[in-house]
């Protein structure tokens, strides 16, 4: 086959950064890696953050959803990393932010038609981004969390204990804006999940022929579905992501009481 | 009317320059138009490859500052005229002269694919039958138009010409996807497209979706697809538990 070497045409160039470029290629990598540190940055404190209250009355921040019996005390580290992988290894596996990151952190390449940081690429093809191909088995593990967090947050609507920060709370069925907030955490994760390639895949992707049975029929506008939810897998990444972060932090400051949750229990 | 400079390059594979042509450029021109002006009033040698001029024949790829596309699809309008442009052949092939280059290893890829391998006939009359729902779907592949700017871009082999011969590049992957998916193709491609094919060396970064001027999903309808058939036969833990008890498939 043609040129196997390491060399290009004129005016043309190999090396990091080399482009012919003009425009402001580099704000695009630069704000999502902002954004991803700053994201999964406080994520990762979060989990640790075991001394600071993650749950209160029917809420329970979602970091450490579902819950584990005891804190560090027990556990002698975070209960956070015995469940977190699931949904770490699913988010680093996606292909969205496997876009993000290859351009934003590994510089493979920082955009289009600007010179790639790797002298040397091999791709997913040798380890470690072989794993990359876990994302199947991530992707089993995640549909099994959606139901966690749908459980978590029906849970958040019953409230079991008589008092809530310091004040006398009812107990039974009721709402808060903390109820809310988990719903709407837990329909993100869920939109993120479900309109996830491999789900995708795995629903009629992989079919070959939509017409010949009744059930390849039927899988066919599974995947239709599925495959106008993964048009806007970008954004169902970004917005769970983001209102993962908001809803740990509002569960935090109501249960380390620097704001008071708004709900039925407590009578507004 | 306004004045712009173009910075065209001028060179063969050992070596050029970028020359500053200054033309006028009237309302509703296409960088290609431009190139036609410089070439008819002021570089008469200037080797441009073109046909269409409607990017339906995918001849007049080129990298006008510094981005991949199409001169005939690309409006002058959308360009900063105030500025000095500049246009460069396409990177990842072999430089024959000025805008023109060797493309042939898009060819000798594709010729590496197995070809198509109908089933017996379908249909009572001996011939076959396609339903609509099967039909759509190949569709979209079918839109290529080899312009190859999906292969300039890819930096797979745009940054690290040494993969070259251990990877097709996306527009192969969109034949290959058409291949897969179609409804009476018998032919098994996942190892070629492991194998031969490096689909692995694919990292998902889009760029070939990016400059497709075809508008087609390459990314999400063609190599991932194909990269999760791959999951499906090597790295799916239900599947091969399932096939170790069933012994099937």
């Amino acid at each position: 086959m043609a040129q196997a070497d390491r060399t290009v045409s004129p005016p043309h160039k190999l090396g990091f950064l080399r482009t012919l470029r003009t425009d402001a290629w580099w704000f695009e990598p630069a704000l999502i890696a902002t954004f991803l540190t700053a994201f999964f940055g406080y994520l990762t404190v979060s989990a640790f953050l075991d001394g600071w209250a993650y749950e209160i009355g029917p809420y329970l921040t979602p970091v450490f959803e579902p819950k584990l019996a005891g804190s560090y005390d027990a556990w002698y580290f975070s209960p956070a990393l015995f469940i977190l992988w699931v949904p770490v290894g699913f988010r680093a596996t996606c292909y969205y932010y496997r876009r993000a990151y290859y351009r934003s952190y590994l510089m493979s390449p920082p955009a289009c038609a600007v010179g790639d940081a790797a002298p040397k690429y091999g791709g997913e093809s040798g380890f470690p981004l072989v794993m990359q191909n876990l994302h199947r088995f991530f992707m089993y593990g995640a549909l099994v969390f959606v139901v966690l967090l749908w459980i978590g947050a029906v849970r958040a609507f019953y409230n079991t204990e008589g008092i809530i920060e310091g004040e006398v709370a009812e107990t039974g069925w009721g709402v808060g804006f903390g109820s809310i907030v988990l719903v709407i955490n837990a329909t993100l994760l869920m939109m993120y999940s479900f309109s996830c390639h491999s789900f995708r895949h795995l629903v009629g992707g992989g079919l070959s022929c939509f017409s010949c049975s009744r059930v390849n029929r039927v899988r066919k506008g599974v995947w239709d579905r599925v495959s106008a939810w993964n048009e806007s897998h970008r954004t169902w990444a970004w917005a769970s992501l983001i209102w993962i972060v908001f809803t740990d932090v509002y569960i935090r400051l109501v249960a380390n009481g620097h704001i008071t949750d708004p709900n039925t229990w407590s009578g507004f | 009317m306004a004045q712009v400079t173009l910075q065209v390059f001028r060179g063969d594979a050992n070596g050029g320059e970028f020359v500053d042509y200054t033309v006028e450029v009237d309302e509703g021109q296409v960088v290609l138009d431009v190139v036609h002006t410089v070439q008819a009033t002021q570089a008469a040698d200037l080797a441009v490859r073109w046909n269409c001029k409607a990017g339906k024949c995918g001849s007049c790829s080129a990298e006008v500052n510094g981005k991949p596309l199409l001169m005939c699809m690309t409006r002058m309008s959308t360009l900063d005229v105030s500025q000095p442009i500049s246009i460069a052949p396409i990177k990842t092939f072999p430089l024959i002269r000025d805008l023109v280059t060797d493309v042939s290893f898009n060819y000798e890829a594709a010729s590496q694919i197995p070809a198509f391998a109908p089933c017996a006939p379908n249909a009572d009359d001996g011939t076959y039958r396609m339903m609509q729902q099967d039909v759509e779907r190949g569709q979209e592949f079918r839109k290529c138009i080899e312009c190859f700017l999906c292969q300039n871009v890819c930096h797979v082999i745009r940054d690290h010409p040494e993969n070259k011969p251990n990877f097709l590049g996306p527009r192969q992957f969109v034949h290959l996807a058409e291949l897969e998916m179609h409804p009476l193709d018998t032919a098994d491609r996942t190892e070629f497209i492991r194998k031969t094919g490096g689909i692995a060396y694919c990292n998902i970064t889009k760029c070939c979706t990016e400059v497709c001027p075809e508008s087609i999903h390459i990314t999400d309808n063609a190599i991932i697809p194909l990269k999760e058939r791959i999951a499906d036969k090597y790295y799916d833990p239900f599947r091969w538990i399932f096939s170790k008890l069933t012994g099937r498939d």
